[in-house]
């Protein structure tokens, strides 16, 4: 089948949804991928490289879309500006489209996708499953937008991040508060960390304190009991009470940061207004506050989304195109997102895909299936609590009653300890056993080999793992101590049998004493600190 | 030189011979240790030669030139990867020299026994001899046969001949009613028991050894070294010597403890390693053949990881000996370690085919052992570690061990390398570890494979660190 990327009609959209790279393994797949020309220009990929991955390049944007069975694209269909048609009319009956499509705020792009009979797959209703994780366009392109807020802000700041005391004079510090440690925040949290600044970050999800403290930022927290994690991971709206503790401690961090990144979002909601105008009021000037919800209206109250304003002296960054800020990067991960993808979809890698709807990822992203709306998918399971106890090993030991496990429990000791005492009793009538009937030369043999016994195993248990090959070489060597044996037996004047099986004996434990001391030896010089 | 000074002779060597062991506690200790066992046995050396029971000079001198100068020719030139089947030919010398002195004793015309307690002193005399040949054979073929699998001369999987339990219970009774002839027969007469015994003994050697698989080779190992030590002690007993009782049990200890160790570190049951035929059990290898799916990366991006890593941990197995990269492995180590990188060693106590197998290749290739951790030491550290690169090892790092109670290797302590933060495994192909359990591990979201040859990949890292 043949994959079309064309080039990205929407206002100040850098990226493309093919690489030189991607293309390649979207080719090993068994799949003919062309782009239109200048497709990867702006994301300094030129149409060069494309040919070199053996890419078709295509001049005319219609032939591209009429020729393609599968479109890839960043945006959702749109109005073409030069060819004054709608992208959806471009194209083929019966095609297939993946790119972003946000189904829930374009009902009516949806009817005209399923009039043309397409089955589209939308990656942003990718579930938010571990599986899936690899083709999760959204987290990906958050991880840019996260770093990108940070060289946002760092351009309208007017001063370092890092602290520095140089000649001339002391430098503090930039303080950094970022609202919402997903993929964007905690990304946002290592750029603006691994430029010397001060980062603290807030989130309702207490589970996340962890990996905010991991990336050497401070974790807020709320002196306040709300669990704030939902359906897929994502945050949820949370009560009043804990909004208005939420809103306190903003209050009060506002006076205090140079910057604020906020992200916070929940899922098919307006982004909830965290920073009001009085605590813009309260920032000192010069400070600037980056709204990566902006999209969805904006964390910040002054924020206008799409514009950079400076309100009471305080720079509002609404961008919405942080990712398209850097299209080579962002290019790169999406175009791999979309690889992902098609290798799922692909699973005989001959280069025809096969939407298969029992797949719990295939099916979430799939908004439309030839012609068919098929958004939304049935609800995904919920997310696993982090180190679910695995359920008890006999499922009726839950049912029953305490005393009957615990009676369960006994029996299984008892013999235990009775068959070590039975061990012991016999052991030590066989000892009484052989003391009475053996002499004492023996007897006295016998001591010395308990006690020796017993040495060893004091002393063995001391000996380091690490050294556990010398030991067993080293026991080697000296159990070639056998050899005495030998050397009482080889002078034997009766028989000469005895010499001969002694000799030989010698000739093979020498062997040992030699080569188990010099390889020890060998070993033992090769460890060093 | 007098019996007098023969004893002292002894006890001097026994002693030297406990500070040897005791030495091995520590790496800073252990040369020392060597040396005190060296001196040891050429103090017992020197004495026996030295005393009025050696005359016979000239055959003993070219005995032991010939074996000295192989002995030391073989130590010389030993790679270490094959330590394992060094020690095990070394143990197999152990069983066939108790055998023939044990033969020597019997056949020795020179044994009287005396006085009122004759009759019992002959009998256990005879029972000593007995038990040394028989522990003997055992250790000689096992070892030889251990040695031949260690050397892949013969197929590391486990021969399960039918109704092996039984034949071995049966060679088991054949020896204890020959031994009842043996003992019971006239002056020199109960040679062919004797011998017909030393023969089962030497078929129950292999079959034993035959029918454990290529994971258990720690096991047997230790074992071995363990029977090679009771058969010292037993010739010891025969030729009532106390030196060799004494050596004999701390060699004998030594393996056992080690056994003890190594079916510990696999969960698994002395008995069940020693009656063989692990992962022949089947039916439950199959389970959850769906397991999700693997994410492939490069040598590159896997150069790449461990750069920008803060703390890496390096997990060798058996694949690291086979495929010679030890050496490889320090290059890396050493220009992480100038880039700022915290790398250690995470050694999980079954590594390889013998106990303390990893540690000694990677002294060989030059890796401080500072930085070589125990499995206790180190699974604590797994959370806060970045990057686990895993090369060639699979069952010591699979968590079906912690979390699947049906699994074969389920509570055998593993190494919890899926807590890191991205694990690289480096992998020939998907083909289960020795115990033919499937890896969940493959399947985390935080795992990357890296196939192809575990040498020709690391070659590749080192090419792009």
């Amino acid at each position: 089948m043949k994959i079309g990327a064309p080039r990205e009609v929407h206002p100040g959209e850098n990226r493309v949804a093919v690489t030189p790279d991607t293309a390649e393994q979207l080719r090993k797949l068994g799949f003919s991928v062309a782009i239109e020309a200048g497709a990867g220009e702006k994301a300094h990929f030129s149409d060069d490289a494309y040919r070199a991955a053996g890419v078709e390049v295509v001049e005319d944007v219609k032939a591209l879309w009429a020729q393609s069975d599968i479109l890839l694209k960043i945006h959702a269909p749109e109005t073409h500006p030069s060819e004054h048609l709608e992208e959806t009319e471009l194209l083929r009956e019966g095609g297939t489209l993946i790119s972003f499509i946000w189904p829930a705020q374009h009902p009516e792009l949806m009817e005209q996708l399923a009039a043309r009979k397409a089955t589209v797959l939308a990656m942003d209703s990718v579930p938010r499953i571990s599986r899936a994780q690899k083709l999760d366009a959204l987290s990906s392109m958050a991880n840019v937008a996260g770093y990108r807020a940070v060289v946002e802000a760092s351009n309208y700041f007017g001063r370092f991040f890092t602290g520095q005391v140089t000649a001339a004079g002391k430098i503090p510090p930039a303080k950094v508060l970022i609202i919402g440690a997903g993929v964007a925040g905690l990304a946002a949290l290592g750029a603006a960390g691994a430029m010397g600044a001060v980062v603290r970050a807030f989130d309702t999800r207490p589970e996340v304190k962890e990996q905010v403290e991991s990336m050497g930022a401070e974790f807020l927290m709320l002196d306040f009991e709300e669990e704030g994690g939902g359906e897929g991971g994502y945050a949820k709206v949370m009560s009043e009470e804990f909004i208005k503790a939420e809103m306190e401690l903003f209050a009060q961090q506002a006076k205090e940061v140079d910057i604020i990144i906020t992200t916070a979002l929940i899922p098919g909601k307006p982004a909830p207004k965290l920073i009001t105008e009085a605590m813009v009021e309260s920032m000192r000037d010069g400070s600037v506050i980056v709204d990566l919800a902006a999209r969805q209206g904006g964390n910040c109250a002054l924020c206008e989304p799409g514009e950079v304003v400076v309100r009471r002296g305080v720079t509002i960054v609404g961008e919405l195109d942080l990712p398209s800020r850097l299209p080579t990067q962002s290019s790169q991960l999406y175009g791999t997102n979309l690889r992902h993808l098609l290798t799922d979809l692909t699973p005989d890698k001959d280069g025809r895909i096969v939407v298969n709807m029992e797949d719990e990822v295939i099916r979430g992203t799939t908004v439309i299936k030839d012609g068919e709306i098929t958004w939304p998918p049935p609800p995904p399971p919920p997310s696993p609590k982090p180190q679910a106890t695995p359920p008890p090993a006999k499922a009726t030991a839950t049912a029953a009653s305490p005393q009957s496990a615990v009676s369960e429990a006994t029996p299984e000791k008892k013999p235990k300890g009775l068959a070590t005492a039975a061990m012991m009793g016999v052991g030590l009538l066989a000892l009484l056993g052989l003391g009475s009937v053996a002499p004492a030369d023996f007897l006295a043999h016998f001591t010395v080999f308990v006690l020796a016994c017993f040495v060893g195993y004091m002393v063995i248990w001391n000996v380091t793992p690490a050294l556990h090959t010398p030991l067993m070489s080293v026991t080697n060597a000296i159990s070639g101590i056998i050899v005495i044996g030998a050397l009482l037996q080889v002078s034997n004047e009766q028989s000469w049998l005895v010499v001969v099986l002694a000799a030989i004996s010698i000739l093979i434990a020498t062997v040992n004493v030699f080569g188990g001391f010099y390889v020890t030896q060998r070993m033992l010089h090769m460890f060093r600190k | 030189m007098t019996e007098g000074i023969l004893t002292t002779a002894y006890i001097a060597a026994s002693i030297l011979f406990i500070l040897a062991l005791g030495g091995l506690s520590h790496q800073e200790t252990a040369r020392r240790g060597n040396i005190y066992g060296i001196i040891g046995m050429a103090i017992a050396l020197i004495a026996v030669i030295a005393s009025e029971f050696v005359t016979n000079y000239a055959i003993l001198a070219v005995c032991i030139a010939i074996a000295a100068v192989i002995g030391i020719y073989v130590a010389r030139r030993v790679q270490m990867t094959q330590m394992p089947e060094l020690v095990a030919i070394l143990h197999s010398f152990v069983g066939l020299a108790a055998v023939l002195i044990g033969f020597a004793s019997y056949l020795d015309p020179t044994t009287h026994f005396e006085g009122p307690d004759a009759e019992v002193a002959k009998t256990i005399h005879e029972v000593e001899i007995y038990l040394g040949v028989l522990i003997g054979a055992v250790t000689f073929t096992g070892s030889v046969i251990a040695f031949g699998k260690l050397s892949a001369r013969i197929s590391s999987k486990p021969l399960a001949l039918p109704a092996r339990h039984w034949l071995n219970l049966g060679l088991g009774l054949i020896c204890i009613w020959l031994g009842v002839l043996f003992v019971g027969a006239e002056e020199h007469s109960g040679f062919l028991p004797l011998l017909i015994m030393t023969l089962i003994a030497f078929a129950f050697g292999v079959h034993m050894v035959m029918a454990i698989g290529g994971a258990d080779m720690p096991v047997v190992i230790s074992m071995l070294n363990s029977y090679s030590g009771w058969a010292a002690a037993a010739t010891g007993f025969m030729l009532s010597n106390d030196l060799l009782i004494v050596t004999g049990a701390l060699v004998g200890s030594s393996g056992a403890i080690l056994s003890y160790i190594m079916c510990r570190a696999m969960n698994r049951k002395f008995l069940a390693v020693i009656a063989g035929g692990f992962g022949t059990a089947g039916g439950t290898t199959a389970a959850g053949g769906d397991q999700g799916e693997v994410v492939a990366v490069s040598a590159d991006e896997t150069a790449a990881l461990l750069k920008d890593a803060k703390r890496v941990i390096i997990v060798p197995g058996y694949g690291m000996a086979v495929a010679q990269a030890q050496h490889v492995i320090n290059d890396i180590t050493r220009k992480l370690r100038d880039q700022g990188v915290e790398v250690r060693f995470a050694i999980h106590p079954v590594a390889g085919r013998m106990p303390g197998h990893m540690n000694v290749l990677l002294a060989e290739a030059k890796v401080p052992y500072d930085i070589v951790m125990e499995m206790d030491e180190i699974n604590e550290d797994f959370p806060d570690t970045d990057a686990v690169l895993v090369i060639g090892a699979n069952d010591i790092v699979n968590p079906s061990a912690q979390i699947d109670p049906s699994s074969p290797i389920a509570g055998m302590p593993v190494l919890e390398v899926w807590k890191a933060k991205t694990v690289v495994v480096m992998k020939r192909s998907m083909a289960t570890g020795y115990a033919g359990v499937q890896n969940p591990l493959f399947f985390e979201d935080n795992t990357r494979m890296l196939f192809g040859d575990a040498k020709a990949s690391v070659d590749a890292i080192l090419a792009s660190v």
